[in-house]
């Protein structure tokens, strides 16, 4: 297959560090794209703790579609495109809540959290011979996986199952979703989403969490000032940082503390701090030499992003055309941190992040005029320059992947590996190709 | 008509806040930052929880409670952290500057007061309507409510709380990098 301006490949050359400024920008590339990656990539659509009780129900998207995020009476989680059957109503347009029904206000068609058609207006009268309406169900996605607590779909059912999707970066993710004793499962989602309009290219968010480290000039006002937990800086001492990337598109940065050290986070406050000194020695006991490995930032293909150590959050970037992308934040913490914790630590995280966090604003800033500065004729006609720490890194003793330290800490090759994914991605007519 | 006492002296009350409102608008659209913290108590939060759609039975989960995540969560010392960024010349969202107007209105007592005694505290709700444009065409227009707790102050006020309403759930401006 190829792009309407031939093979993505063509487009995307890593080997060299030059990527055309058409992905960026191309109308017809945008659509493909929706297409050929969010049709059929992993993606994630929300946590179990959005949705605790049976008929929970949390409203997500995956690309630029609407769906559902519910647990049925069973108590089964499900994923459903937001569409009736009938006429296509959105069938749900509340963000959450909780439902025994979908019940389409069109033409009233309802629909059981475990996606069942159950009720159609007049049935028994109207439809000779009556149909069958199992076949009419709320479209469900091909797979679904739990990962600890963290819920994603994909609408291929020939798409490879979730931790080969993720291969090597299963490390980092889960790592990332570890409560800070380093236990698993025992972090939930601290309360509710900010979703708000970037006039960007999703890819400019996806490629600066994959690990972008020479853009620390964006975040130069904020350092000056300091927001972060020690009142100074943007985050307390975090370690020495490692990159890797990884063939499925992924890239995490790494951080790695020395075990033996006292390892202070979060010291204006000293009730914050206590605990995550506590939990520390914890961590240390349970995972005795990985203990000081921290996943600090990273990007899961195509569209997911996290913090994993300073601020905890997920970020999701869902695609709304060329130049226009829909972000996501959610925060997270540990489910049995004291509220005097979780207070201090809400706060920090969203003077940080969002549309109003002090970090976050000088990065749409740049992400919007560096879109739109790509759109014209001229510009088109010359690749962005991504080759930074071209040919370095390996294998590394302790992290999984594509490993580049101290030797050349500005290096590119996260963003590079996301974008020869996306190329792939782009040019395969099936699963069977990406394999 | 003869007006009694207590009308006058709400008249001149409301009055007094109108001009209280009118100049932190002028203020802050003319970036006399300092004067502006100096209007808010050393324990104040400015408060701007999250809107959402919710089912009509559901209607206590429309705005996202107070230990939720909100928009913005501010005490005093992030407030003067958020104008030291503005004045750094690097805040690259805020460089070069925005031409900002606040308009502020519909500014109602809501209890039925004449006086605010030195370091009683009083309700007052308005409305807000503020433009943004900044370099060549971007434009933001944020329209909402307010509810702040006034504190008598000497011949001024503070305010103690702030909560800004925002008429919008899925935010449609890239960045909150004005104040309400």
């Amino acid at each position: 297959m190829s792009t309407p301006l031939g093979s993505a490949k063509s487009l995307v050359d890593t080997d060299n560090g030059e990527i055309s400024r058409e992905i960026f920008v191309n109308h017809d590339l945008y659509k493909q794209e929706l297409e050929q990656i969010f049709g059929r990539a992993w993606l994630f659509v929300g946590h179990e703790s959005q949705i605790p009780k049976s008929g929970d129900f949390f409203s997500s998207k995956m690309g630029e579609e609407s769906v559902i995020l519910t647990r049925d009476r069973a108590g089964k989680i499900h994923v459903f495109l937001n569409s009736c059957r009938h006429r296509g109503m959105k069938v749900c347009r509340y963000d959450e809540g909780n439902t025994t029904n979908f019940i389409c206000p069109y033409h009233a068609w309802s629909y059981t959290t475990d996606g069942r058609l159950v009720g159609v207006q007049d049935y028994d009268n109207l439809y000779r011979p009556p149909f069958d309406k199992g076949e009419w169900g709320l479209v469900e996605v091909a797979q679904l996986a739990n990962f600890h607590g963290t819920i994603w779909a994909t609408w291929d059912k020939n798409a490879p199952s979730f931790e080969d999707y993720l291969g090597e970066a299963t490390f980092g993710l889960a790592g990332a979703l570890r409560a800070w004793d380093g236990s698993d499962g025992e972090t939930e989602l601290l309360g509710s989403v900010q979703k708000w309009i970037v006039p960007n290219n999703w890819k400019f968010i996806a490629e600066n969490f994959a690990g972008d480290n020479l853009h620390v000039v964006s975040h130069r006002s904020v350092e000056m000032v300091g927001i972060g937990p020690g009142s100074n800086g943007r985050r307390d001492d975090y370690g020495e940082a490692k990159r890797a990337a990884y063939p499925g598109g992924h890239g995490i940065v790494y951080s790695l503390v020395p075990p033996k050290k006292t390892f202070v986070q979060y010291s204006a406050s000293p009730v914050t701090s206590d605990y995550f000194q506590e939990r520390w020695e914890k961590r240390l006991e349970k995972l005795g030499d990985q203990a000081g490995i921290f996943p600090l930032i990273g990007t899961i293909f195509p569209n997911m992003s996290f913090h994993g150590q300073q601020p905890r959050t997920l970020l999701l970037a869902h695609p709304r055309g060329p130049q226009e992308t829909e972000m996501w934040r959610f925060y997270f913490v540990d489910k049995g941190a004291p509220a005097e914790v979780k207070e201090f630590l809400r706060r920090y995280y969203i003077r940080y992040s969002g549309p109003a966090g002090m970090t976050e604003q000088d990065d749409m800033e740049n992400w919007n005029y560096a879109s739109s500065a790509s759109d014209g004729l001229i510009a088109r006609r010359h690749p962005y320059h991504y080759k930074a720490g071209l040919g370095r890194g390996g294998k590394d003793p302790v992290i999984p992947g594509h490993v580049t330290t101290k030797e050349a800490p500005g290096t590119e090759q996260n963003p590079r590996a996301l974008y020869k994914r996306w190329a792939e991605f782009m040019d395969a007519p099936s699963w069977d190709a990406l394999r | 008509m003869e007006l009694s006492n207590e009308r006058l002296a709400y008249l001149s009350l409301m009055r007094e806040i109108e001009d209280f409102y009118y100049a932190e608008a002028d203020m802050l659209d003319e970036r006399d930052y300092d004067k502006w913290l100096a209007l808010f108590a050393d324990d104040v939060r400015y408060w701007m929880p999250i809107r959402k759609n919710v089912a009509f039975d559901n209607l206590a989960r429309e705005t996202t409670a107070e230990d939720d995540i909100a928009w913005i969560d501010d005490d005093k010392a992030t407030l003067v952290k958020r104008v030291k960024q503005l004045m750094t010349g690097f805040h690259w969202a805020e460089e070069p500057i925005s031409r900002v107007s606040h308009v502020v209105t519909n500014i109602r007592l809501t209890e039925a007061v004449t006086t605010i005694a030195e370091g009683a505290t009083a309700t007052v709700k308005s409305r807000f309507l503020i433009y943004r444009n900044r370099l060549e065409t971007e434009t933001d227009i944020l329209v909402g409510r307010r509810e702040d707790m006034l504190r008598r102050k000497g011949e001024t006020f503070e305010v103690t709380r702030r909560k800004i309403l925002i008429e919008q759930s899925v935010l449609r401006a890239k960045n909150l990098t004005v104040f309400f």
